[in-house]
């Protein structure tokens, strides 16, 4: 059975990664369905914050395909109740009747978005959450023209406790053998 | 900032020197010990080519015909020397010629260093002229690659690529140089790599898991060895032996893993796979206890996975995280070095000997004999069979040559009936299944293991596709016996067109040139049998001349390789006609 799963890569930060781990993903014609490069925690590690849809055994399979690399030090996947995330969207619409009758203003208020700028031409409404509810505040806001729509991958944070630093030690250590 | 850095040994710093790029490409290989290397020039790479030309005493370039060639010759020399391939090449058409043996060395683990030219880093992205990405191109079948920019980076990044080609399990790594880093200056000083960040070459065996093993093996009644390259490459085939001799257990070889034990010896009951023999085919469902080594259950080998041991306990001795699970659910994974292994395992196992068990390898061997290899390689009449010509041939090596051999029914033929005493003797192509790779691979076993005879067993297909480097041959004189099964067809397809598309033989069918004439015209002896009562002479002649010869057994046109698990078809299906 196919399920959401959050991938957390973490690599060096080196050019040309990118296309190592994706080829991962190319490979096994996997989709990705987003994906997001940050820091992490640790200097001069990189995180790749990757959602996928798949059945968890082909997970696992990724997973350790995508450790072998060798500039992928860590990579581990999490199902939907073990991750606390986030996406952010940015909406563009004209600055007419909307804004000025007050109603733009409601509707971001309900949504719990806010206004990010708002120009004399148009005005930019930020909203984070997760995907269902930024394709609520879409909906709500499409009647009145929504100019330029964006949305960032997820982010998102494990909730298990132990720390990267430990495992990255933990390799250290089988390393030195 | 990098964070993958080697990690230099605490010794007091080396004085260093002002020397050229293309200068340090080559101090680094011969700090690596490399005084052989394959390759064709062109303009990206022609600095490095005038230092190889300055460098010569003390590093030889061997120019192939074709890049393709470079990377073949570098893996039967990576192969049968057991040290790490290296070939050159320039950029653009040259490193894309480089791919097909890449991703053959990346499949079957063969450490290799591919040097490529680039354009100089000013013209990167701008379709200059030869330039093509080949960072991008080979990533998915390099086990690690990067383009080198700036002189400085060059020890380093070549210290990084012989320790990932060579450590853990072992692949091809590529490294692009830009013209501008080769002609720029750096100040030279080598520290070869021993560590990298997170990088676990060998995983160290845990104790706990030899011992959950030890009980599964000491309590089995039906226990079965499969064992693949990971012996060769971990050099553990005395361990292998000891294991084996000690437990009793019947080992079977996948053809990576073959050489790694000899083939008279008693316990070693024969080749898996699609076509391999009968009984370690058919048992694999019979078994109670599987132990795997070094191998990784290849699709080839297990045939359908849903018929696949499913009955038995599995134990996976691997050095890549990545292998357990990946295709046949584990009850005992080993994570580690197959030598370390089974040296940890060797104390607890207990002694026993099996014979019951045993005597099912031997009805069922009985069994292939009749229906397969009596007339594979005993005919009496009709025409030649590529069987007959191994176990002739076997006469003459006694089992103490290397066999290289191409993709087909030849190399199928070649596994089944070859003997070997020694480790490191068969060089095929296993993973990828690349035609081509015989010839020039032959030639890089030959001076990778210089005192050993080499024979290159060839399909009259296979032959073609990377003829020209009977150039080497000629230029270096280099002995290679190459040994043509000509069936005039592409034998193999024309095998599955027979069984599987009603006998239509579509482009298989092959009008050849004349193989004597050709070989004459690069100065090497040839001669043609197709007469049984000529092989055994024809075969000493080959063997005996001083120097390379083609010899070309013209052999039946429809012949078959039996017993073969049709493809989709469990093991214990196989088809002995
Ligand atoms: C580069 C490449 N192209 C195509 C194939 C598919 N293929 C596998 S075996 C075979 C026939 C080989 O014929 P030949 O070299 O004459 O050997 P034979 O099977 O007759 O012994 C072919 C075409 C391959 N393995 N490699």
């Amino acid at each position: 059975m196919k399920k959401t799963f959050t991938l957390s890569v973490f690599t060096a930060n080196k050019a040309g990664l990118l296309h190592r781990v994706t080829t991962g993903f190319t490979r096994r014609k996997i989709n990705i369905e987003s994906l997001t490069v940050s820091e992490s925690e640790i200097p001069n590690i990189h995180r790749y914050t990757i959602v996928v849809h798949l059945e968890e055994e082909n997970v696992k399979r990724l997973v350790v395909a995508l450790e072998k690399q060798i500039e992928v030090h860590k990579a581990f996947y999490h199902g939907e109740e073990d991750v606390v995330y986030q996406e952010i969207a940015l909406y563009k619409i004209p600055s007419g009747v909307i804004v000025h009758g007050g109603l733009a203003e409601k509707i971001v208020r309900q949504h719990g978005a806010r206004m990010l700028a708002a120009e004399p031409k148009f005005t930019v409404i930020e909203k984070t959450g997760h995907a269902e509810e930024i394709e609520a505040l879409f909906k709500e806001l499409e009647p009145f023209n929504i100019l330029e729509f964006t949305r960032s991958g997820r982010v998102a944070i494990t909730k298990p406790m132990r720390e990267l630093r430990e495992y990255l030690e933990e390799l250290e250590m089988a390393a030195a053998n | 900032m990098e964070t993958l850095t080697a990690t230099k040994s605490k010794s007091k710093k080396k004085k260093t020197e002002r020397i050229h790029g293309c200068e340090a490409v080559v101090r680094c290989l011969l700090e690596e010990g490399v005084d052989l290397m394959y390759g064709y020039p062109g303009g990206a790479i022609m600095p490095v080519y005038d230092e190889l030309y300055k460098y010569q005493d003390q590093l030889q370039h061997v120019l192939v015909r074709h890049e393709e060639g470079a990377t073949h010759a570098a893996q039967g020399y990576a192969r049968a020397s057991g040290r790490v391939g290296v070939c050159i090449a320039t950029s653009g058409p040259g490193a894309t010629n480089l791919v097909t043996g890449i991703a053959d060395a990346m499949i079957d683990s063969t450490p290799m260093v591919c040097i490529t030219g680039q354009v100089p880093k000013h013209l990167l992205g701008s379709d200059a002229f030869q330039e093509t990405d080949i960072i991008g191109i080979t990533m998915p079948v390099t086990k690690w690659n990067y383009q080198i920019t700036k002189a400085s980076e060059i020890p380093e990044i070549f210290a990084k690529a012989f320790f990932i080609a060579k450590s853990g399990r072992p692949g091809p790594v590529l490294i692009d140089i830009t013209k501008n880093a080769q002609f720029d200056e750096l100040d030279f000083d080598y520290t070869p790599c021993t560590k990298l960040d997170s990088y676990v070459p060998r995983p160290p065996v845990k104790e706990e898991k030899v011992k959950e093993a030890a009980e599964l093996i000491n309590n089995a009644k039906r226990p079965y060895i499969l064992f693949g390259q990971g012996v060769i490459l971990s050099q553990a085939e005395e361990e292998l032996k000891q294991l084996v001799e000690k437990t009793g257990i019947p080992a079977a070889w996948t053809i990576m893993g073959l050489s790694a034990m000899p083939t008279n010896h008693p316990l070693n009951v024969g080749m898996l796979g699609m076509h391999g023999n009968y009984g370690p085919n058919v048992l694999t469902n019979e078994c109670d206890v599987l132990i795997a080594i070094g191998m990784r259950f290849d699709d080839r080998v297990t045939g359908n996975l849903a018929k696949y041991a499913k009955q038995a306990k599995v134990i996976h001795i691997e050095i890549d995280p990545a292998e357990i699970d990946k295709n046949v659910k584990t009850e005992v994974a080993i994570l580690g070095d197959a030598k370390e292994a089974m040296t940890a395992l060797l104390p607890h196992l207990k002694k026993n000997s099996h014979k019951k068990w045993h005597q099912k390898f031997k009805d069922c061997d009985k069994e292939e004999y009749e229906k397969v290899i009596k007339g594979e390689t005993e005919p009496t009449d009709g025409e030649l069979t590529m069987g007959e010509v191994i176990r002739d041939l076997n006469d003459l090596t006694n089992g103490d040559a290397i066999i290289v051999t191409d993709v087909g029914q030849h190399q199928m033929i070649a596994c089944r009936y070859a003997h070997f005493n020694k480790t490191k003797s068969n060089i095929t192509s296993g993973g990828l299944g690349t035609m081509g790779f015989c010839l020039p691979a032959a030639i890089g076993a030959k001076m990778g293991a210089p005192d050993r005879d080499v024979i290159a067993v060839i399909g009259d297909g296979g032959f073609q596709m990377t003829i020209q480097e009977l150039g080497v041959i000629l230029q270096t004189g280099v002995n290679v016996k190459i040994l043509i099964l000509n069936n005039e067809f592409l034998g193999m397809v024309r095998q599955w067109q027979q069984l599987f598309f009603d006998k239509r033989y579509a482009s298989t069918e092959m009008v050849n040139p004349d193989f004597q004439l050709l070989a004459q015209a690069y100065g090497i002896k040839a001669q043609r049998v197709s007469e049984r009562d000529q092989l055994g002479t024809a075969l000493k002649n080959m063997m005996e001349h001083d120097g390379s010869f083609l010899l070309e057994v013209m052999v039946g046109k429809e012949n078959n390789v039996f017993p073969m698990v049709p493809s989709g078809a469990g093991v214990a299906d196989i088809r002995l006609e």
